[in-house]
């Protein structure tokens, strides 16, 4: 049946290529908002096939880089407490927040621990009734439902040791307070697997309401220079609309029961992104229904003061207007062996992401 | 982090899936998916599916690469029969 390796096909792809440029008459700037969609850019020089004009921007697509400082020192705080284990997927581990990251508070004697999946957190809240279990819960409508899951299942399971601290984010309030600051993007690359559970209808309002085009997108480079040329074309001779490229995976409906899933859990609330600020409605808090499982509200997590990493341009690359090589600190001071800022931690961050792939 | 992975569903006890990527076999919480089955292809992601694989939407990208690299004979991937 299907195999991935067929979707890097030369031959389709420069095909691809000599299409966008015949069909590309004016310069355009796309954006892309998935940290997936960076890699497959770098990892397999798409950006060298297109013609000069034609330029790919990384926008906040990176859960662990859009996560505020506040949202950071929050877990930092958290590890401290005693009696308490963190859990959390392994790109936050070395993110810098204001004072510490986790792991320094790792070789200090905090309990932290790197999971795979939530349901390991509710593992470790079984094996020790002991303890009090708090689940780190990062990312996009991708990442949620699990989030989600996990709760109603500690509910089911009458687990009282296991919490979530969600910095759970939403993506259409962010894409709208992109468009919003008018940062120049003439269409967007939709993140595909966040589609997958949402459904296209979520970025219905960038082509109704803005006039931008909008390609759900898969991750190999077959995918991404598809998705490139429909953006192309709509940008060329219109109507912007919701495209769906990654139909083999998402529907236009989404996945209803993980939507529901959502929905009983959940529920939206104003969050701090890292480079945007407070955007209305874009994170996921528990309803009150589950606050005995809320880390924020048992611990009493404090507000505190958080400071950013100095010179770190990580916000304003976020938002695509700057690129990792315009930071001073970039590989003279920030390094993966040495970050500064969230961008160059996650291996979904742009400026990892450029580090990696980029001839030095 | 939103990186999902194809893998091939194994064997299935409630919510827990048995499913291969590659030569590796994972365990796979199924529970966000409808009516899964052993030889269904699934998105996993940090530990779950999070949508399955439309064999025949997966036919027709495959089906628009044969077309395109039918046009030039110089290929030097070769194309994987489906």
């Amino acid at each position: 049946m299907f195999q991935h390796n067929n979707l890097r096909n030369r031959t389709a792809i420069r095909q691809l290529a000599a299409e966008i440029r015949t069909i590309s008459r004016k310069p355009v700037r796309l954006m892309e908002v998935c940290g997936g969609h960076t890699m497959a850019i770098h990892r397999f020089g798409l950006t060298a096939l297109l013609p000069e004009w034609v330029e790919l921007v990384s926008g906040p697509g990176c859960p662990v880089c859009v996560s505020g400082q506040r949202y950071l020192d929050g877990c930092i705080w958290l590890s401290r407490l005693p009696g308490v284990i963190i859990a959390t997927y392994g790109d936050l581990i070395r993110v810098p927040a204001s004072f510490s990251s986790l792991e320094k508070e790792r070789s200090r004697g905090g309990d932290i621990r790197i999971v795979y999946s939530v349901t390991e957190a509710l593992s470790l809240a079984r094996e020790n009734p002991g303890k009090s279990i708090v689940f780190l819960g990062i990312g996009f409508e991708t990442t949620a439902p699990a989030s989600a899951f996990a709760i109603r299942e500690a509910m089911r399971q009458n687990l009282a040791n296991f919490f979530l601290f969600s910095a759970h984010k939403v993506m259409p309030p962010a894409l709208r307070a992109l468009v919003d600051e008018e940062l120049r993007i003439d269409g967007f690359i939709a993140p595909g697997h966040v589609s997958s559970i949402t459904g296209t209808g979520i970025y219905r309002f960038l082509p109704e309401e803005y006039g931008k085009g909008v390609v759900v997108s898969g991750f190999e480079p077959m995918d991404m220079m598809l998705s490139v040329l429909g953006l192309v074309k709509m940008f060329e001779s219109g109507p912007p609309a919701v495209e769906n490229q990654y139909k083999r995976v998402v529907k236009n409906e989404g996945n209803r029961k993980a939507l529901d899933l959502l929905d009983e859990v959940f529920e939206p609330s104003d969050d701090l992104w890292r480079g945007l600020g407070m955007i209305p409605l874009s994170g996921l808090q528990l309803q009150s229904t589950f606050q005995q499982h809320d880390a924020r509200i048992h611990f009493k997590v404090p507000e505190m003061e958080s400071t950013e990493p100095k010179g770190c341009i990580c916000g304003e690359i976020l938002k695509g207007l700057k690129r990792p090589a315009e930071c001073p600190l970039f590989r003279n001071v920030c390094t993966p062996d040495n970050p500064v800022g969230a961008c160059m931690v996650s291996g979904e961050g742009s400026c990892a992401i450029a580090y990696k792939y980029t001839r030095h | 982090m939103c990186l999902g992975v194809p893998a091939r569903v194994i064997s299935i006890e409630g919510d827990l899936a048995s499913v291969m990527i590659g030569e590796i076999t994972y365990q796979a919480n199924v529970a966000l998916l409808e009516e899964v089955v052993p030889g269904d292809y699934i998105i996993l992601h940090a530990g779950f599916g999070i949508e399955k694989v439309d064999p025949a939407e997966a036919e027709e990208t495959m089906r628009l690469i044969r077309t395109m690299d039918q046009q030039e004979p110089d290929n030097e991937d070769g194309i994987v029969p489906t």
